[in-house]
């Protein structure tokens, strides 16, 4: 409203630190919620088969689960859908005839879906047939991922848009398929899916060893620990090809945005990957850094000796920041290692039909649970600096996409209290699930109506 | 004319259905929500209210999703300027529809905590049932827009008198819905309760509903001249009728459908006198309407085959689930 230039960019600041916190809040919620799903319809699938309670005591235990995990996903994940016209009205203006649409798909064909279907999960075990509790648990399964299609469609547009053409400034729709089905969008949701489902895995497993050293709920809490160890094993593993296949794909549809991830300033025939560094921007140099030679281009181009393009063939206005992004992408790597690295003794104890693991095994799988989140959201924070200054990559700059009305006040306004109200609802649900942890599968069974007393 | 203009009017007739849908299902939700503190008294009948509730209200909320998208999507101008210019009231609602969905969930895990989140979940029922009119109100009354479409007034502008009537018509309206559902799903005294609240929600109800219809009438005079709007205000008036004739005759699903008929009464007033606005402004000639607002052809074309294969089905498993759940609660299922 007629601000001035300091205050233009203090809002679209706060703007952008509002997206980032609220993002990333949400962004711990719906990889759970992929992974658990899976989990689940395991389980449910085990006991149409085999009708043997502990298949539906451990799953139910599980939905209860779900139930909180879901609703804090789905209560912040309504900001995000309203946060492109709040605090991006512009970017609303210029790409809606795009963007908007997968927003839209995903509610009516896969949001609706999970949430009719959560609720017969979570109350109708028993008003409906065993079929059809079957097929709840598949509908959720299958709605939640495809939530995830239409949302990484979206995300994926904005770093390589496809099926428009510009009139006047605007983007305009020429080819649905091609807007959705573009460059990135299915390397990406293969990763974003693996990485649910390592996350869920992990949680549904840490939770089982939590009970095996307590020494309760023994057999509900081996049989948990067994499938969610085949899935985290499974998807780690898929995770390394998808990654590899990810960074492709990254370094061919945005070559400033791999120059970033690996600090790498001048273009380079057998470019080396950097295991280790301090990169700075303004020096364009990276200290103490560690590097395997050649290694960069053979990855990405499968040749030792292929050219990788440098930060420096870029304009310095549409370059990436480089130290989040280096940071943010080597983290995540040194995660995707260490999954593997707890996926093997795990192999090895299903493989081996080992009644009781190991209690150090155990304790790394409790110890373990922070990561996945962080690698998520540290895989995020990367791939979306990277994409900068670019709201829709060499279509709009973020610096151009904020609403022009809303003051940076109110702007801050809003700031401060999702922080407190985040804050709020972080620790209750926390505290929520550790004690449904604690109490285990069977006061879930008993604790139905009374709230857990 | 061709097929490709009359699709920001199909448009405008299906964001208005999500919306009327969002209002008739979330609306009973949202209803419970803020009457709980007097339908409820002790701890059985606060469990019915959450029961009668817990396994749809999610589902309910969907539909806002669904319109918020659709609206983006088919009319991204008018999302723009509503999202960004209404930005302090749309975040209050956000932040009560944040804490509501958790309040839920959380009050029936909580141990000492749940007395909070019962209080936290009626004030955040309250809020949002109250700005929906008042946002509502202040499109149709029109606002101050710039050239660029952008809003041009602030928070205090939201709250004219006729925005205020139409929030405090939308609060009369989902206390209705929501009594009558509790009428449907509950027993004993709990039920009794409920359908005093309808019948009082009723009177409420259609005192305000005139006096919006009055204000309407001196602030927007030209709007009444468009004959459906009387159709729909007739409906309106008889379902109010039928609904008190239903409650003291204790036939209580009938009741909730002709609230819902009023409710459905009422979005059809908004699309008669509001049609072709979006957004109506102070300026005439700077309103937000369906030919200067929507998107592409193609677009309004791809998200109408989304619609057509995704809503009948939606509109299935939605029928389906309720049935599963029809009846009185019980509180010896799973869940809360």
């Amino acid at each position: 409203m007629g601000s001035g230039k300091w205050n233009d960019m203090d809002a679209v600041f706060l703007a952008r630190l509002q997206f980032g916190l609220t993002a990333g809040f949400h962004y711990l919620f719906p990889p759970t919620t992929l992974g658990l799903s899976l989990v689940i319809f395991v389980l449910e699938s085990f006991y149409l088969l085999k009708k043997k309670d502990i298949f539906k005591e451990t799953s139910s235990f599980l939905i209860k689960l779900l139930g909180v995990v879901f609703v804090m996903g789905a209560a912040t994940g309504i900001v995000l859908e309203f946060a492109f016209g709040n605090n991006w009205s512009t970017y609303s203006r210029l790409v809606g005839d795009v963007f908007g649409a997968p927003l839209a798909a995903e509610a009516v064909l896969a949001f609706f879906l999970e949430s009719v279907f959560l609720g017969i999960l979570l109350f109708g075990r028993r008003r409906v047939a065993p079929r059809t509790y079957w097929l709840s648990s598949f509908l959720v399964f299958f709605a939640s991922h495809l939530s995830g299609v239409w949302i990484v469609i979206a995300n994926s547009w904005m770093q390589t848009p496809a099926g428009f053409r510009l009139e006047a400034g605007r983007a305009v729709l020429t080819d649905f398929g091609a807007a959705a089905w573009n460059p990135s969008f299915a390397a990406r949701f293969i990763h974003v899916i693996l990485g649910g489902w390592i996350t869920g895995s992990l949680v549904v497993a840490a939770i089982a060893a939590f009970w095996l050293l307590r020494g309760k709920s023994g057999d509900k809490a081996r049989l948990l620990l067994k499938t969610s160890l085949l899935v985290f094993i499974a998807s780690s593993l898929l995770q390394l090809g998808s990654g590899h296949a990810h960074s492709v794909q990254v370094t061919r549809t945005q070559p400033e945005k791999m120059a970033a991830f690996e600090a790498l300033w001048q273009s380079q025939d057998g470019a080396p990957f950097t295991v280790f560094g301090i990169p700075d921007a303004a020096k364009e140099k990276i200290y103490l850094a560690v590097r395997i030679p050649k290694l960069l281009s053979l990855l990405v181009h499968f040749d030792p000796n292929g050219r990788v393009a440098g930060l420096n063939e870029f304009p310095k206005d549409e370059r990436p920041p480089v130290f989040i992004p280096f940071a943010g992408y080597h983290l995540m790597i040194l995660f995707g290692l260490l999954f593997i690295l707890l996926a093997v003794p795990g192999a090895v104890i299903l493989i081996k039909k080992k009644a009781s693991p190991p209690r150090w095994y155990l304790k790394c799988l409790m110890g373990a649970v922070p990561l996945p989140f962080l690698a998520n959201e540290l895989g995020w924070i990367a791939a979306e600096v990277g994409r900068q200054p670019w709201a829709v990559y060499k279509i709009l700059r973020t610096a151009e996409a904020a609403s022009p009305v809303v003051p940076a006040g109110n702007i801050l306004f809003s700031l401060i209290a999702f922080t407190a109200i985040y804050a709020l609802i972080a620790t209750a649900g926390l505290s929520i699930i550790l004690r449904m942890a604690k109490r285990g599968p069977e006061a879930a069974a008993q604790a139905h109506g009374s709230g857990g007393k | 004319m061709s097929a490709a203009s009359v699709l920001p009017d199909i448009w405008f007739v299906l964001i208005g259905v999500l919306f009327t849908g969002y209002s008739i299902l979330d609306g009973f939700d949202l209803g419970v929500g803020f009457l709980f503190p007097f339908l409820a008294k002790d701890e059985n009948e606060k469990r019915q209210l959450f029961r009668s509730i817990g396994p749809v209200w999610d589902g309910n909320e969907v539909w806002l999703l669904a319109g918020g998208g659709a609206l983006f999507a088919a009319f991204p101008q008018a999302y723009a300027t509503v999202f960004s210019g209404f930005y302090l009231a749309l975040m209050l609602v956000l932040f009560s529809l944040i804490l509501r969905a958790v309040s839920i969930e959380f009050q029936a895990h909580a141990g000492t905590g749940r007395r909070f989140w019962e209080t936290v979940f009626v004030a955040s029922s309250a809020l949002p049932s109250f700005l929906f009119g008042v946002a509502l109100g202040n499109v149709i009354q029109g606002v101050p827009l710039d050239s660029r479409m952008e809003y041009a007034g602030n928070f205090f502008t939201l709250l004219r008198p006729l925005p205020m009537v139409f929030g405090l018509l939308g609060l009369a309206a989902f206390a209705l819905q929501g009594s009558t559902w509790a009428a449907l799903k509950t027993t004993g005294a709990l039920q009794d309760k409920a359908r005093r609240a309808a019948l009082m929600s009723a009177g409420l109800f259609g005192a305000l509903f005139l006096l919006s219809f009055a204000s309407v009438w001196v602030g927007l005079p030209s709007a009444l001249k468009k004959a459906p709007a009387w159709t729909f205000a007739g409906l309106v008036l008889l379902a109010l009728i039928a609904l008190f004739l239903a409650v003291s005759k204790k036939k209580d699903k009938r009741a909730w459908i002709y609230s819902s008929t009023a409710l459905l009464g009422l979005w059809g007033i908004v699309g008669a006198i509001h049609y072709p606005n979006l957004v109506r402004a102070s300026d005439p000639a700077r309103s937000l309407t369906v030919f200067n607002s929507a998107s592409s052809p193609l677009t309004l074309k791809v998200m109408l085959i989304i619609a057509l294969a995704g809503m009948p089905l939606v509109i299935g498993y939605t029928v389906f689930a309720y049935r599963v759940f029809k009846g009185k609660v019980r509180l010896d299922d799973q869940g809360y």
